[in-house]
Formats: C-alpha cells, sequence, structure tokens
C-alpha cells in the first residue's frame, strides 16, 4: 500500500478555538497527538469579530483558563483593548472583553502549539470517520491517508460543506476564503449521524484611511486592565491600548436596505441555514425593529498590523453595490472603502443532542466533537467545548472517569447541557441569563471553581492548585475574623458612617454588618479594623463578595443543593422508555431522543411534565431493584 | 419532581365532617409539629415515643386555633417510611384549613397529587409489583388536578395571570438583554421604572388573593358566626336553621360557652353556622374563655349575624360587640318580636350602619327574609359570580403568596441599591410560580423575549 498510515491516540479535526484546546488538552495529558487543518496559515483564525470575552463569554474564557486551557494566555499576550464590562452592576455579571490583535493572536496560539510536545500538526483534508462496530478506529483524509486513533476530536467549525454568499454571489468555501471541507459529511451521515445546515455572518473590513473619526465617539479601554488568565501577571497587561469608534445608521441606510430587501439572499431564499437571532444581520435588525431609527456601528480594528477595521453590528449578506452604498450613509464612513465584504456563510453542523455530557457521540464510541460543529457559535464557546471533548477523549484513552461540568459548577456546564439537552434551532450563544446558578459561576472566583478540576485532570500544575487552596483558606479566615469583631456605637463610627452617607448605628454590630452595606466596603473600613493583615487584591475582592451578597449566594446555594439531588439520580443507559408504561407519548419519544443521563436532564427536557418525572423515578427504582435481584440471584 | 422536602395535606375531604386530619411526611415533620403544637404537660414532641397519640392545643402566633390529637410515627415503620404525623383536629373545614396553613407557614410545602403515595414507594414502602398502579395514580391524579385547575381559570383569572407574567418578563428580558449586550442596551437607574410596575403587579396580585377568600367561600361555604348578648336567642336560631335541635337551649343566660359548627345549605349556598358563647362581662372563669372564643371567632368570620333582643334595652355589651364587628359583613336580627318591643329598627340604625330585620325564633317569622338578605349580599353586592375571578385551589393561592414575596424582595432589592442584575432573580421566581398557576413551564421564555424585543448584538 502505498498510502501513509500512521497511529495516534488522540485525532483532532479542526484548528480553531475548539481544536486548539482539544489538541492541547490531549497533547498536555501525554498522548500522542495530531491536530488536522485545511491551512496551518489558519490556526486560531478569528475570522469574524476581533473580540475575546464579552458578557458571560468572559466567563466561559476564566473557566477554560483555570482548567488548564490556553485561551486565556494567549489573548492576555495579544490583545490591544480591554475592558471590564457591566463593571457597575453586580459581581456575578462583570465580564471581561478584548479587542485582539487578530494576526498576533493567531501566531501566538501557532507558537504554543508548535512547542508543545506530543502535537503533532497536519495540513490535509479529513473526508472519513473510521468505525467499526460502533468504536471509532481513525480517519481517513482526502489524498487517502488512514490516521488510526483510539479517540478522535471533531471540530471542523464552519468549515463542512462551506458556502459564502453575499447578494447572488456565491463560493464554496470557508471563512476567508479559505478551502472548505466537503467530503466529511458524507461520512457522518453514513454513520447515522444527523445534521444541520445553520448560518452566520460577518460585516465588512474597511481601509482604517477612508474613515473620519473625527464624526465618531471615541471609546477607550480601562485604565487598569484585569487579565484574563489567573497565570498572568496583572503588571504585565498595563500597556497602551488602541480606540475604537462608535457611529449609527441613519434612516438613509434603512432605506436603502429596505430598497434592496429583494436583492438580499436571506430573503430571496438563497440561503437554507438557520441563522442567529443574538447576531442578526443589518438588513434582518432593520426589518425586525422597523420603529428604530439608528443602529449602533462599531468601528473596531483588526490588529496593530493592519489599517483594516471591522464594522460592528453591520453584518450582512446584500450585494457588493448595496453594501457600499449603506455603509457610505453611516456618519465618518461616506468616503469609506471596503477591504473584505460582508458576506454570509453556511455550513453544516450536526444536531448535537446525539452527545452526551461528556461531547461524546452517543452511537460512536470514542468519537467527540466540539465548537460550532456542535452548533454553537463563538469562539469562546467553542473553545470552552474543545477543551472538554479533548480531557475527555483523553481520559477516554487512558481509561479514567469522564469530566462532566454540571449548571451549578461552570458557564461551561450551562452550555453543554444546554447543547446536549434542548433542541437547538440556531447557532448558540452563551448568554447570563442562561446560567440559573450565575451568583455562584462569577468570573472572579472561576479559580476557586475550576483549579481542582483542571489538577485532577492534568492539565493544572500542582503549584497552582497550591495557590487557589491557600487563596480559599485565606478568604474563609478573614470572613470569620470579620464576623467577630464587633464595632460600637462610639462617636468615631458614628461620624465615619455620617460622612459616608451610611445610617448611624442604634447599637453595636459587627464589621461584617458594616461591609454588607451598599455604599460602605472592607476597604473603606479599614480604619476600624486594628489587626488587619495586608491580603492580596484577589482575596479581598472575594472577601467584599461574600459578604455583601451572603443572603443571595446563600440562596442560590440551596437552590443548587435541590438541583443536585436531581441531578445525581442516574438513569440506566440500558433503560427502555417503551416499557415505561405511564409515559405520554410525547415525553416517551423526547425521552428516546435525547437518552438523558439523569433525572435532572431529563427534567430539562421540554414537553417532559412533573408528572412524567414521578413516574420515570418509579419505574427507575423499580428497574434498579430488578437488576440488583438478577445479578444477586446469578451471584447464588 | 424529587425535592424531597417535608409535604403536608389534608387528609379528610373537603365537605364538612366530624373529623379533620393534616397529614405531614418528611425529615422536618417533627420540628415543625414542636413549633406548633403544645402538648399538655407540656411534653417535648422530639423525645416522645413513637406511635403514640399525644393531645393538646395547636398555637399560632401565641393564639389557640384547636385542641387536637397529634399522631407521631417515626420513620420507618410509616406510610412513607419518613417521620410522619397526623393531626386530628374538629372537623371544621375552617379549622382544618387554619392547621394546614400554619403548618405550611412553618416549614412544610403543599403535597402534590398522589405524593404521600409516590414517596410511600419510593422509599421501598410499596410493594414493587404496585409500581405502575402507582405511576397511573399520580398520572391521573395529575391530570385531574391539571383539569380541574385549568377549567377553573378560564377566563378573566387566566388572563390577569398571563398579563402579569407578560410584563415580569418584559422586565426580565429588558434586564437581561441589557447584561448580556451592555453597549447596545442601558438598564442605569432601571430600579425607578421598574419598581412602579412591581408595585401595579404586587396589587393586581393582591386583589387575586383577595378573592381566593370569595373562592373558598364558595367552595367551602361562608363562614357565618352567630353573636350576640347572653340570651337573645341565638342558640334557637342556630336550630331552627339546621331544622334539628343541636344547641342546647334554656332559659339561663350563658348556656353556650363553647363555639358550635354546623353546615347549611342555603339555596346554592353553603353556610358554615357557628354558634357561639353570648357575650358580656363575666367573672365565671369557664364563661369568659367562651365569651373570649367568640371575639375571635367573629373577627376570622366572612359573616357576623348580630342578633338583638328586642324585648330587652341596648347596653353596654351591645356597643362591645358593635365594636367587634365595625368592619364584618353583618346581618342585624332583631329577635323576640313577638314580645313587647323596647328596641326599634330605628334604635339600631342609630348604633350601627345597617337595616335590621325583624324576627322571631319562637313563632318562626322573619326567616325569608333572613335568606334574601343573605342571598343579596353575596350575589348582588360585592361579589359577582360571573365574573370567574376566583381562586379556589390553595395551590393557587400558595402560588400567588410566593409570587408576592418574590415581587416583595425585588423592592427591597430595588430600595436598598442593589445592581440590576439582582432584581431579575427574584423577577424569575414570580414569573415561575405563577406560571404554575396556569400550568405552563417555563423553557425557552426568557431568550425568546430577550430576541424578540430588544435589537442585540453586533
Amino acid at each position: 500500500m502505498p498510502n501513509i498510515c500512521e497511529e495516534y491516540d488522540v485525532v483532532v479535526v479542526g484548528a480553531g478555538h475548539a481544536g486548539c484546546e482539544a489538541a492541547l488538552a490531549g497533547a498536555r495529558l501525554g498522548l500522542d497527538t495530531i491536530m488536522f487543518t485545511v491551512s496551518v496559515d489558519s490556526i486560531a483564525l478569528m475570522p469574524c469579530n476581533p473580540n475575546i470575552g464579552g458578557s458571560s463569554k468572559g466567563h466561559l474564557v476564566r473557566e477554560i483558563d483555570a482548567l488548564g486551557g490556553e485561551m486565556g494566555k494567549n489573548i492576555d499576550k495579544t490583545f490591544i483593548q480591554s475592558k471590564m464590562l457591566n463593571s457597575s452592576k453586580g459581581p456575578a455579571v462583570h465580564s471581561l472583553r478584548a479587542q485582539a490583535d487578530k494576526q498576533a493572536y493567531t501566531r501566538s496560539m501557532r507558537n504554543v502549539l508548535e512547542n508543545t510536545e506530543h502535537l503533532t500538526i497536519r495540513q490535509a483534508e479529513v473526508s472519513e470517520i473510521i468505525v467499526e462496530e460502533g468504536i471509532i478506529k481513525g480517519v481517513k483524509t482526502f489524498s487517502g491517508a488512514i490516521y488510526h486513533a483510539k479517540a478522535v476530536v471533531l471540530c471542523t467549525g464552519t468549515y463542512l460543506r462551506a458556502k459564502c454568499i453575499y447578494g447572488d454571489v456565491s463560493n464554496y468555501t470557508g471563512p476567508n476564503g479559505l478551502q472548505a471541507a466537503n467530503h466529511l459529511t458524507e461520512s457522518l451521515k453514513a454513520n447515522g449521524i444527523e445534521m444541520f445546515r445553520f448560518k452566520t455572518g460577518t460585516p465588512a473590513r474597511v481601509d482604517k484611511r477612508s474613515i473620519d473619526f473625527s464624526k465618531m465617539e471615541e471609546q477607550f479601554g480601562d485604565e487598569t486592565v484585569v487579565p484574563f488568565s489567573f497565570s498572568t501577571n496583572p503588571e504585565d497587561v498595563q500597556k497602551e491600548q488602541v480606540s475604537c469608534y462608535l457611529t449609527y445608521t441613519n434612516e438613509e441606510t434603512h432605506k436603502i436596505i429596505r430598497e434592496n430587501l429583494d436583492r438580499s439572499p436571506l430573503f430571496s431564499g438563497a440561503i437554507e441555514g438557520t441563522g442567529p437571532r443574538y447576531c442578526p444581520s443589518i438588513e434582518d435588525k432593520v426589518v425586525k425593529f422597523a420603529d428604530k431609527t439608528r443602529h449602533q456601528v462599531f468601528v473596531e480594528p483588526e490588529g496593530l498590523y493592519t489599517n483594516e477595521m471591522y464594522l460592528g453590528g453591520m453584518s450582512s449578506s446584500l450585494p457588493e453595490d448595496v453594501q457600499y452604498a449603506m455603509y457610505r450613509t453611516v456618519k465618518g464612513l461616506e468616503n469609506v472603502k471596503i477591504v473584505r465584504n460582508a458576506y454570509a456563510i453556511e455550513y453544516d453542523c450536526i444536531n448535537p443532542m446525539q452527545l452526551k455530557s461528556t461531547l461524546e457521540f452517543k452511537t460512536i464510541k470514542g468519537l467527540f466533537s466540539g465548537g460550532q460543529f456542535n452548533g454553537s457559535s463563538g469562539y469562546e464557546e467553542a473553545a470552552a467545548q474543545g477543551i472538554i471533548a479533548g480531557i475527555n477523549a483523553a481520559m477516554y484513552v487512558l481509561g479514567r472517569e469522564q469530566v462532566v461540568l454540571d449548571r451549578s459548577q461552570a458557564y461551561i456546564g450551562v452550555l453543554i447541557d444546554d447543547l446536549v439537552t434542548k433542541e437547538n434551532h440556531e447557532p448558540y450563544r452563551m448568554m447570563t441569563s442562561r446560567a440559573e446558578y450565575r451568583l455562584l459561576l462569577r468570573q472572579d472566583n472561576a479559580d476557586i471553581r475550576m483549579r481542582k478540576i483542571g489538577y485532577q485532570v492534568g492539565l493544572v500544575s500542582k503549584d497552582d492548585y497550591d495557590k487557589v487552596c491557600e487563596k480559599e483558606k485565606m478568604i474563609e479566615q478573614e470572613i470569620k475574623r470579620l464576623n467577630n469583631i464587633t464595632i460600637g456605637a462610639v462617636n468615631e463610627v458614628q461620624d465615619f458612617l455620617v460622612a459616608h452617607d451610611s445610617t448611624p448605628l442604634k447599637t453595636g454590630t459587627t464589621l461584617a454588618e458594616l461591609i454588607r452595606r451598599p455604599e460602605l466596603s472592607y476597604e473603606l473600613l479599614e480604619e476600624f479594623d486594628k489587626d488587619r493583615q495586608k491580603l492580596p487584591d484577589d482575596v479581598v475582592e472575594q472577601v467584599n463578595i461574600h459578604i455583601k451578597y451572603e443572603g443571595y449566594i446563600t440562596r442560590q446555594q440551596k437552590q443548587v443543593e435541590q438541583y443536585k439531588k436531581l441531578e445525581n439520580k442516574k438513569i440506566d443507559e440500558s433503560i427502555d422508555y417503551n416499557d415505561v408504561k405511564s409515559l405520554r407519548n410525547e415525553a416517551r419519544q423526547k425521552l428516546m431522543s435525547v437518552r438523558p443521563s439523569s433525572i435532572g436532564q431529563a427534567s430539562r427536557i421540554s414537553g417532559v411534565t412533573p408528572a412524567d418525572i414521578s413516574v420515570l423515578l418509579i419505574y427507575i427504582e423499580q428497574f434498579n431493584h430488578e437488576k440488583y435481584v438478577s445479578t444477586h440471584n446469578q451471584d447464588d | 419532581m424529587l425535592e424531597k422536602e417535608t409535604i403536608a395535606a389534608i387528609s379528610t375531604g373537603m365537605a364538612s365532617s366530624g373529623i379533620g386530619i393534616v397529614r405531614i411526611s418528611g425529615k422536618d415533620t417533627v420540628n415543625i409539629i414542636s413549633k406548633i403544637f403544645v402538648p399538655e404537660k407540656n411534653k417535648d414532641m422530639r423525645k416522645v415515643a413513637s406511635h403514640t397519640v399525644h393531645y393538646g392545643n395547636i398555637i399560632d402566633d401565641g393564639h389557640i386555633v384547636d385542641e387536637v390529637l397529634v399522631i407521631i410515627m417515626r420513620a420507618p415503620h410509616t406510610y412513607t417510611r419518613e417521620d410522619v404525623v397526623e393531626i386530628d383536629c374538629h372537623g371544621g373545614i375552617f379549622v382544618v384549613r387554619k392547621i394546614f396553613d400554619i403548618v405550611l407557614k412553618n416549614g412544610a410545602r403543599c403535597a402534590e397529587p398522589g405524593e404521600f403515595t409516590k414517596w410511600a414507594f419510593l422509599n421501598g414502602r410499596i410493594d414493587l409489583s404496585q409500581a405502575e398502579a402507582v405511576a397511573d395514580i399520580i398520572n391521573a391524579k395529575s391530570s385531574i388536578a391539571l383539569e380541574q385547575s385549568v377549567s377553573q381559570l378560564k377566563g378573566k383569572m387566566r388572563d390577569i395571570i398571563i398579563r402579569q407574567r407578560e410584563k415580569i418578563i418584559y422586565h426580565i428580558a429588558y434586564i437581561e438583554a441589557a447584561l448580556d449586550d451592555p453597549e447596545h442596551i442601558n438598564v442605569e437607574n432601571y430600579g425607578e421604572e421598574l419598581i412602579i410596575d412591581v408595585d401595579n403587579i404586587l396589587k393586581d396580585i393582591e386583589i387575586l388573593l383577595k378573592t381566593s377568600e370569595n373562592g373558598r367561600m364558595i367552595k367551602e361555604g361562608i363562614k357565618t358566626v352567630i353573636l350576640g348578648k347572653p340570651n337573645v336567642g341565638k342558640s334557637s336560631l342556630m336550630n331552627m336553621l339546621l331544622g334539628e335541635d343541636r344547641a342546647i337551649v334554656t332559659d339561663i343566660a350563658g348556656t353556650t360557652r363553647d363555639t358550635l359548627e354546623e353546615s347549611l345549605r342555603l339555596s346554592e349556598l353553603q353556610l358554615n353556622i357557628i354558634d357561639t358563647a353570648g357575650i358580656r362581662k363575666t367573672e365565671d372563669v369557664v364563661e369568659k374563655i367562651g365569651v373570649e372564643r367568640s371575639i375571635n371567632m367573629a373577627k376570622e368570620a366572612d359573616l357576623v349575624i348580630y342578633v338583638v333582643d328586642a324585648s330587652v334595652p341596648i347596653d353596654e355589651n351591645d356597643k362591645e360587640i358593635i365594636k367587634i364587628i365595625s368592619d364584618k359583613k353583618c346581618i342585624v336580627l332583631l329577635n323576640k318580636t313577638d314580645l313587647e318591643c323596647i328596641v326599634n329598627t330605628e334604635d339600631i340604625k342609630n348604633i350601627i350602619d345597617t337595616e335590621p330585620l325583624e324576627i322571631s325564633v319562637k313563632n318562626n317569622t322573619g326567616m325569608d327574609l333572613f335568606e334574601k338578605r343573605v342571598r343579596e349580599m353575596f350575589y348582588e353586592g360585592r361579589i359577582s359570580f360571573d365574573e370567574e375571578i376566583y381562586v379556589t385551589n390553595l395551590r393557587h393561592k400558595e402560588a400567588l403568596k410566593e409570587a408576592c414575596e418574590s415581587l416583595m424582595l425585588v423592592k427591597e432589592s430595588i430600595m436598598s441599591g442593589l445592581p440590576e442584575d439582582f432584581y431579575s432573580i427574584d423577577l424569575m421566581n414570580a414569573y415561575e410560580v405563577l406560571g404554575k398557576i396556569i400550568g405552563e413551564a417555563v423553557e425557552d421564555d426568557l431568550v425568546n423575549e430577550i430576541f424578540s424585543k430588544f435589537c442585540m448584538g453586533k
């Protein structure tokens, strides 16, 4: 046989944000890992917006980092502007967002990958998966080369049968004109995998020299930058930042769009994929929110290396001439020159309900998947799934226990649970409102939540883990101490309170009680705390949060206890829902298609009622009992 | 669901019966009973032996609600294999309801249909061969309960709840959209706007909650208390209304020393009539207790029948009674009009703002007037049956109360200056519990609302 045939522990298909994290996880855990990409130059490419993070996405990056992932470190090295969003709101919704230098980001990630032991990078299009008797055996490339592997992770992003469209122009290419992967879909279908077709879009990139920034509002980064990674020294990220600019569409823009709607492939039916509602094209916004007289346009640099600017808020699939006409109605863009057109992109992805919470396919052992291939959207969502799919592929190969994060542990848990449990008809985006226990899942405590898991898996060093343990201890001790310091209603205290617009004391209280007041804080009350030791900033932050929001946090913890009870009721994989007589038909069908792993997951499936859950509980008791009896009898 | 909290239910039917039973099961059972039950000799209920019966009083806010027998049964030898307590109380619906409310207030939750049986099964009490039957029961009971609550909710009440939920989800969606996309949507100072709407929603829900009293009256009868000085003919009236000698009647003032409850159908209305001890200043210890009780009963009544003896002058005791019933729906009966009248209709109207009815229990006259007056008050008066906005279902009432509590927490968060993201937590809870009333799960409402109402994203 002239064809190449190699052996690996783990094959990762795709080198986007999911693929990078998956490959790094596998290789860092000591497994021989190979990562395929249609172009080595497109490793960790950011084909759409130039940001990492944002509301709830920033949480994901923090969690990835705490688990031992790379995204946070990489953006800390390559950002050109950084902001903490929602900083005037509660701590649960504070969220970091950075503007990336796109090329620096790509290069830096590539550098990390190329210098990771056990990791091979290979430019080739994977066209088939090799499955024998329900177990993955490897992949085959378009050229016929075979790579045997114990586990395979699919992270094909938007490349499967990708089609870029604007106006009546459509190209069968991936993002940025990169080669699409046109063959794998057939192989997946042949192996019984159900496919969806999704759509997303991106705005035009324009030449900075053709923009009149004086007509726009300049937007600066934060004065003090907070790094994404728990491993980054905050001092290293204090650097000069570049600005973004804000301008607006107007009635004239909208008029042009409305007049040319018939030329949009979205409205003419040339696009069959389902697009995301949270990231609508400008024509979608104009149609859906017809009463709005203007929409925001964020003009953001693509990097320090280029004059290209990204026109956030104006993605479109209108024809080239209409794009020009509408962009030029926007204040400051009157003479704009387009470098790259806006376009919509359609691609194949899977119905993620075919996956377990571990991101392994239910019907094919050893086959895992992550990222936009699973019907999500966004770099951060992709990376989050990538690291979990990579970890679990490695755990599978090593014969170790799989890692499942639940909804009370991490945004990653919410993301994956939503994907594998709920019917999803558009690219899934993380949102803070999807996390029901968000007061516990803050970006500031992602290390406390995730480091231990990362350490157990083997991606976090003993040193880093010990640091978190030490931090936790300090927080706990300090809170205890503050609860035991009594403050009398003496003059100096009363004067202090009055000076800070705070109600004077009627009787003595504790320092913790005073910290709880919205207008006061740990730092402010220093003068009444004689024995205070100097603590690290991140410890002080946690102490403040814990004391201030104790009531809410305790309430959520109670809810989590309830939730865990249902989560811990596991459903045996071999259960046949046809045997559960009293179930309603709708519930039976839903349960059969999702095959939930726990009663908790079952209860989140739409169309399954509490009564169905009761019925199921009873059946499971019976089932377990019979199983117990039959194995018991065999022993005799 | 699998929330293994302590559950409670009224085990006896809602119709008036001689005895009522409230049953509690779960981890907290013994704690709850020791909070609300004072046994004789002040025994510690946490320490008494299992499967024993105890006599004592149910207490609420320091007041005696009823004298009861409490049966305490500890796990595992109980129906559910958890700690179970049964409270055997007097059969009046109000008493059972009141005790049930107290149990809920102290930490139990209202049991789902068939839930005792479910736990009995899940804890291994019921044989496995019965599993399917149990499942069927639960499904059947849930569907009946759902059907009942849904049919109850056609029309206006359902509309009101849907409207409140729409308002609530709009606010949550606005806040959440702003948090998710802070550069597009501004939520600064949203509390000022929100608090106005929260107040409006609270007002509407509170109105619904008030109708729960009317709803209860339709379902369980109108709590009617006969009140008056001693020997004005209260017990005779009661006997006459019931058509039997239920109360002991003598010429001696103060014969009735305790309350007596009976149910009476007046056409389609059910009156639960409570005869009370006559009210007067007295030094007799036993009679004093009776008087106290009468006053308490009157305070909780839906309707007070104030009986005045036309042959005896109005005195201080009458003024005392009028004070007690000043804010009650009241019918004044001028009895003994067969005798020489010292008190007439005008005298009554001078001291209480209502037209008295002249009757004679002895001659059985004026009863038609009485019946007519009752019907007038409940049909043409403040309540109209066509509106269909009555909360008759206890579960609905509980849900409405919980929604109110959550909305109060929202107000509290706004007033104490917490950031906006905290508002949506309690708003969501209110939204969810209101959804339970109309049988709607939350699912993806919020995400859908966000995307349909607010223009997001870059």
